[in-house]
C-alpha cells in the first residue's frame, strides 16, 4: 500500500496529515481506532512532560545526563504501539523515551537508569525490550539476530529497531540490514532522522538524497515518511509488520523528524542550530498536529488537556519520588551479574570488598 | 573410540552439539558450504541444512552482533571467526554487549554463545593470521576464554562451551590443528571450564602453560632428560584462561617452590603476568626462586621469516628451567 507508492529515490515522502492536523490524503489513512489514536496522543504527551521534568531535575543535579525524545514522539509512539507485548521485540537506541513508555517499560525504570542505576535496565518479564543501547547502530545487529531466532523457531514475532540519522554512517547499519535481508528475517529497521548527530547536521552525515535509499544497496524495501505525522509512521510500520509476519522479510523506514531538544541534557543546541530553521521546524511539532486532529474530530478538548496535564505531572512526580527513595545499589549486585554463577575468584573479591566497606563505610555516589 | 586430530575432534563435537541441541546454529565466513578455512565445520551444512549451518557475509561485527540477538532469543549461536587476527571488528559487540548483557539487564537477558577462532602462530601464515591475544579477551569481565591443547580436551571443552550459560571464546591453536592424533570416546562428554589438567606430576618446578605450548614444554622436559638432567616437573595445562585454575597452580607452587609460565602471547599484561601476580599474593613465602616466564616479546608478531625468534621454543623453555633451578638467593 505505502511501500509500492513512494519512491525514495525520487525523494517521495509519505505524508497523510498536514501540520495543522488536517488529513490531506484520506485514502491513505491506516487502520486504527479513534481510541488508539487518543491513547497514542496521551503517551506522546506523557513522554514530552517526562522530558521536561527530567530536564529540570537534571539541572538540579538530581539526575545524570539523559537523551530526550522531545519532537520525535509521533514516530516513537506510532511504531512502538504496534509491538505485541511478550511476542514481538524492540531493540532500541538511547533516545527512545516515548517508545519505551509505549512498549511497556515502567517510567520509574527509565528514570532509575538515567539516575545511574542498572536496576532500571532490568526489563520486566513479558516485555521484550532490550536495554538502552549506548553504542551506535549495534542494536541493528541485535535486531537481526532476534528476528533470525523468531524465524528459526517459527514463533511469529517481529522485531523493531531504530537508530538516528548519525547511526546510518556506522558499518553495522549496513552489515545488519544485509544479513537480515539475506535471511529474509522479520525485522523492521527504522531511522529516526532528527536532523542532528549530536551537533553534526544531517547534511554532513551523507550525500544520499535521504536515508531510506540506504536500503536499496542491500535489496531491502524502503520508504521515507514524515516522522512528525503520526498516521504516516503508523501506516508504514503497520504495513512493514504485516509483510514481516507473512514471511516477506525486512523493511527500512526513514522517519523524518526533528529533535526539538538538545542531544543530551549536557549540550546546548543553540551553539550549532540555526535559529530561523529551528523556528520553522517546531511548527511541525507532532503533539500540536495530533492534538488539532483530535480536537477537530471532537475526540479531545482543552479542558481534557488541562486535566491530563495535571494527572501526568503528578504521575511523573510520583515515579521520580519512588526512584529517589529506591536508588540504592547493593554491593553484591555489582558482582552478581558478571557470570550466571559467581566464580570463586570473584566471590573472593566480593568478600574482600565487603570486608573493606564494613571497615570503611561508603555513602555511595560520587564523593 | 576414534583416532582424531584436533580439527576432526572439533568437527565431531560440533556435530554432536547440533544433534543434541536443536537451538545450536553454526555460522561464519565460509563456514557453511565449504566448512570453514580449516574445515572445522565440514559436512555440517550437508547434514543439518542451510538453516543451521551457513556462510555469513564478510562482516565480523555483525556476525557477533546477530549472535547477541539470537542468544537473547533462545538460540545457541556458535560463530566462527576466520582468524583471531580478524577479531578486532567484533570487539565492540563483544565488550559492549556480549560480556555485559547479563549485568546490564540485571539478569533479564544474557548472551550464551560460543565464538570460535583459530589462534596463534607457527603455521607460516600471512600477517594478521598468527595473533595470540587471549589476555585481551580474558581481561574483559563477563567472558570465558578456553584454549584446548588436545583432541580429547577440544571435544569435551567445546561441548561444555555450548552448554555454558555465559559467553565463551573458544580459541583453537592453529599450529596443533593437525599436528597429532589421539583416541577419543565417541560419546557426548564435557570437561569443566575453569579446571586445569596435570600433564605430569613433579616436585622441582611448576610449569603453567596452555595450547600449543603444552607440547613444547613436554619436549623441553624430554630434552633435559636427554642431557642427563633429571628434572621433576609439575606440568599444568590451564585449558581455560578465564576463569583459570588458581587452586591447582597454587597447590603446585606450594609443593615445588618454583614457577615458570609459558605462552606465545606477548609478555606485558599477559596471562603469565596474572598467574605470577596471583602466586605472589597467595603463596609468596613458598617461593625458592623468582617466578619466571617464557613468552612472546612485546612486539608485533613477525612475518614467517622472523616468527621463530618470537615463538617460545623448546630451547627457550629448557634454558629458563635451568635458570630457575640454578637460582640462588
Amino acid at each position: 500500500m505505502y511501500f509500492d507508492k513512494f519512491d525514495a529515490l525520487k525523494n517521495e515522502k509519505l505524508q497523510i496529515m498536514d501540520n495543522t492536523g488536517k488529513i490531506l490524503k484520506p485514502e491513505l489513512m491506516p487502520k486504527i481506532s479513534d481510541e488508539d489514536v487518543l491513547a497514542a496522543y496521551k503517551l506522546m504527551c506523557l513522554s514530552r512532560r517526562q522530558d521536561d521534568f527530567q530536564n529540570k531535575v537534571q539541572r538540579q543535579g538530581r539526575m545524570l545526563s539523559f537523551l530526550s525524545s522531545t519532537g520525535q514522539e509521533a514516530t516513537e509512539v506510532a511504531y512502538a504501539m504496534q509491538i505485541i507485548k511478550g511476542k514481538d521485540w524492540f531493540s532500541p537506541a538511547y533516545r527512545n523515551n516515548a517508545a519505551w513508555l509505549t512498549a511497556g517499560i515502567p517510567m520509574r525504570n527509565i528514570m532509575l537508569y538515567w539516575c545511574g542505576n542498572e536496576m532500571g535496565a532490568k526489563t520486566p518479564e513479558g516485555v521484550n525490550v532490550l536495554p538502552v543501547n549506548i553504542p551506535i547502530a549495534t542494536q541493528y545487529s541485535h535486531a537481526t539476530g532476534l528476528a533470525f531466532a523468531e524465524k528459526y523457531n517459527k514463533t511469529g514475532g517481529v522485531v523493531l529497531t531504530t537508530t538516528g540519522d548519525g547511526g546510518s554512517s556506522e558499518g553495522e547499519f549496513y552489515e545488519a540490514m544485509n544479513f537480515a535481508k539475506l535471511h529474509e528475517v522479520p525485522a523492521i529497521f527504522i531511522v529516526e532522522n532528527n536532523q542532528f548527530a549530536i551537533s553534526t547536521p544531517r547534511k554532513k552525515a551523507t550525500k544520499a538524497i535521504n536515508f531510506a535509499v540506504k536500503g536499496i544497496a542491500v535489496g531491502m524495501r524502503n520508504i521515507l515518511v514524515d516522522g512528525n505525522d503520526f498516521f504516516a509512521v503508523y501506516g508504514a510500520v503497520q504495513e512493514a509488520i504485516a509483510l514481516a509476519r507473512k514471511g516477506e522479510g525486512p523493511s527500512l523506514i526513514e522517519c523524518e523528524t526533528y529533535r526539538i531538544g538538545a542531544h543530551s541534557s549536557a549540550d546546548d543546541p543553540k551553539v550549532y542550530r540555526d535559529e530561523e530553521n529551528h523556528q520553522e521546524q517546531i511548527k511541525n511539532d507532532p503533539l500540536i498536529r495530533l492534538k488539532a486532529y483530535l480536537i477537530a474530530k471532537k475526540k479531545w478538548s482543552e479542558q481534557e488537556q488541562t486535566k491530563l496535564d495535571a494527572e501526568q505531572d503528578q504521575f511523573i512526580k510520583d515515579e521520580f519520588a519512588w526512584v529517589e527513595a529506591n536508588n540504592n545499589v547493593d554491593l553484591k549486585d555489582i558482582f552478581a551479574y558478571t557470570y550466571q554463577e559467581m566464580p570463586d575468584f570473584l566471590a573472593e573479591q566480593y568478600e574482600e570488598a565487603k570486608a573493606f566497606f564494613e571497615a570503611y563505610p561508603s555513602k555511595g555516589g560520587h564523593h | 573410540m576414534a583416532v582424531l586430530n584436533n580439527i576432526q575432534a572439533l568437527t565431531h563435537a560440533l556435530d554432536l552439539a547440533m544433534e543434541k541441541h536443536q537451538n545450536v546454529i553454526v555460522y561464519g565466513e565460509d563456514a557453511g558450504y565449504e566448512g570453514g578455512v580449516f574445515r572445522a565445520t565440514v559436512g555440517l551444512q550437508q547434514k543439518y541444512g542451510e538453516e543451521r549451518c551457513f556462510d555469513a557475509p564478510i562482516a565480523e561485527a555483525t556476525l557477533v552482533g546477530t549472535a547477541v540477538g539470537m542468544a537473547i532469543n533462545g538460540l545457541k549461536p556458535v560463530v566462527e571467526i576466520q582468524f583471531e587476527g580478524f577479531s578486532y571488528p567484533i570487539i565492540q559487540q563483544l565488550f559492549t554487549h556480549v560480556a555485559r548483557m547479563r549485568n546490564r539487564s540485571r539478569g533479564r537477558f544474557s548472551c550464551p554463545m560460543v565464538i570460535r577462532m583459530p589462534m596463534g602462530g607457527g603455521i607460516r601464515a600471512l600477517e594478521h593470521h598468527s595473533e595470540a591475544m587471549e589476555a585481551m579477551f580474558a581481561h574483559n569481565p563477563g567472558l570465558k576464554v578456553v584454549i584446548p591443547s588436545t583432541p580429547f580436551d577440544t571435544k569435551g571443552l567445546l561441548l561444555a562451551a555450548v552448554e555454558s550459560p555465559d559467553p565463551v571464546l573458544f580459541l583453537e591453536p592453529t599450529k596443533i590443528y593437525r599436528a597429532f592424533k589421539q583416541d577419543i570416546p565417541d560419546e557426548y562428554y564435557t570437561l569443566p571450564i575453569g579446571e586445569g589438567y596435570k600433564v605430569q606430576e613433579g616436585t622441582d618446578v611448576t610449569i603453567v602453560t596452555y595450547g600449543a605450548q603444552v607440547g613444547d614444554c613436554e619436549k623441553a622436559i624430554e630434552q633435559l632428560k636427554g642431557e642427563g638432567k633429571n628434572v621433576s616437573v609439575d606440568l599444568i595445562d590451564l585449558r581455560t584462561i578465564q576463569p583459570w585454575d588458581r587452586e591447582m597452580v597454587i597447590e603446585s607452587v606450594k609443593k615445588t617452590g618454583r614457577l615458570i609460565v609459558v605462552h606465545e602471547a606477548v609478555r606485558s599484561f599477559s596471562v603469565a603476568a596474572e598467574v605470577i601476580a596471583t602466586v605472589n599474593e597467595k603463596c609468596f613465602e613458598y617461593l625458592k626462586a623468582p617466578c619466571a616466564r617464557v613468552t612472546g616479546y612485546d612486539i608485533i608478531v613477525p612475518f614467517d621469516r622472523g616468527e621463530h625468534f618470537h615463538q617460545p621454543s623448546v630451547q627457550k623453555i629448557v634454558v629458563k628451567i635451568k635458570e630457575v633451578l640454578d637460582y640462588q638467593f
